[in-house]
């Protein structure tokens, strides 16, 4: 278990019998109260496929119900049900090449890691640019290594903005996602990436409306949308 | 009965759900989640039509006005999301699908149902009638948003809910079963809430 913020924690689960995954997928958690209640989710697998271990980030919803305990009160040697991997269309492989655009939001950020590892993992040299939305520089997830990553100079480049104040020296953004930042993070249209976004859904909305404008084809643009929202 | 998860007990029970409505692994929410496989597409409705096609005798397309101009029914329903949310009383307003289906000759027992933005799901022809489903436009007395399938869906309430295809745009009836978006990428074929039948093998 390793506390990624003080809202997020990584539990990386030893699965017997795993079938392996691609990068994006998901899981589903399943748990059972003692009097044989039971609540399930969905969440998305942060691992490379090429991990020993199946990890999941599990941000915290205060008045939620599983993520209070798989990211509070759950500790080493405990043990759940899961389910997966599930979804085949939220997914990238270092055999697809790049171009490559991944903008996340918020813990949206959790599967395209996974990408972002898959093809460190695998030694893919594939054009790849990730944009990174978090409120506050204490909400980034991953940001160490994040930073190994980006300094491998093997073809990925990775922006981040903070939408609630930038820390002194912060070098990123400090805005909500535009069409000016996509624009400048990249690839262009034209050079016809796969376009994945995660995160809230009206950042979701938001980001892919942008992309859609900026020229990307809509079918390249591949979307998950989480969290309450009134649509 | 799977083993207990230590410490877990769950929220305290909600005495105001009635659990007989609510399928095993579903939980209920208050809000409206939205969940789409792409970016949201936004038709005029000037630019929009509806069209029964495939294994018919003779296709049909419905403008937006011919639409409105059909006999319009009020009904609210429980909807399940395979993602596991499920949302009581949902009040919606549109038009069966009997009524597109009247004087449309077909031997085939299947549907394709397609919608802007290339998504298509697929069901049994007897699954959008008998007053099983409706193509809906109104969600609680207002134009359905574009975020949640506007200007109009399928509605098809007894089953998981990505068969209710946001922005609708047509029927094709097909002689043999073809699987949809998300029937080819690992979910259920047909999807029942109240059986599970969420992924491959359910």
């Amino acid at each position: 278990m390793v506390d990624e913020t003080a809202h997020a924690r990584t539990l990386a689960l030893d699965v017997p019998g795993w079938p392996g995954h691609h990068a994006g997928q998901h899981l589903d958690v399943r748990l059972t109260a003692e009097d044989g209640y039971q609540a399930e989710r969905s969440y998305s697998i942060a691992s490379a496929p090429e991990d020993a271990r199946v990890a999941l980030t599990i941000e915290r919803i205060d008045d939620g119900e599983v993520s209070p305990y798989l990211a509070g009160d759950v500790v080493v040697g405990d043990a759940f049900e899961i389910r997966g991997p599930i979804g085949g269309h939220f997914t990238w492989r270092a055999s697809d090449g790049g171009p490559v655009l991944l903008v996340g939001g918020g813990s949206g950020l959790v599967p395209l890691m996974a990408m972002l590892r898959h093809r460190a993992r695998a030694g893919s040299r594939a054009d790849a640019r990730l944009l990174v939305s978090a409120r506050t520089v204490d909400d980034l997830l991953y940001r160490d290594e994040l930073e190994r990553l980006a300094s491998a100079m093997d073809g990925l480049s990775i922006t981040t903005t903070l939408t609630r104040g930038t820390p002194d020296g912060w070098k990123g953004h400090g805005r909500r996602v535009d069409a000016a930042m996509l624009g400048e993070v990249g690839p262009a249209a034209s050079a016809a990436p796969k376009v994945f976004v995660c995160g809230p859904t009206p950042f979701v909305e938001a980001v892919a409306d942008e992309l859609v404008a900026l020229g990307h084809g809509a079918a390249a643009i591949h979307t998950e949308r989480f969290g309450p929202t009134g649509g | 009965m799977p083993p207990f998860t230590r410490g877990f007990h769950g929220r305290p029970r909600r005495p105001d759900v009635d659990p007989a409505r609510v399928p095993p692994g579903q939980y209920v929410v208050e809000d409206f989640p939205v969940l789409s496989a792409g970016p949201t597409p936004r038709t005029p409705i000037d630019q929009w039509s509806f069209t029964i096609q495939g294994a018919v005798d003779a296709a049909q397309t419905w403008t937006w006005e011919e639409l409105n101009a059909l006999p319009q029914e009020t009904f609210t329903v429980d909807i399940h999301c395979v993602t596991k949310w499920t949302k009581l009383g949902t009040a919606w307003t549109g038009v069966s699908v009997d009524t597109l289906l009247e004087g449309v000759g077909t031997e085939a027992e299947y549907v394709s149902v397609h919608a802007d933005g290339g998504y298509t799901t697929n069901l049994p022809l007897e699954d959008l009638s008998d007053g099983k489903a409706w193509i809906a436009h109104t969600f609680d007395g207002e134009p359905l948003e574009p975020a949640h399938g506007g200007p109009a869906r399928l509605v098809v309430p007894h089953l998981y809910f990505w068969k209710s295809a946001k922005w609708v745009r047509g029927l094709t009836l097909t002689v043999d079963d073809e699987p949809g978006f998300w029937e080819l990428a690992g979910y259920n074929n047909y999807g029942d809430p109240w059986r599970e039948q969420r992924y491959w093998g359910d």
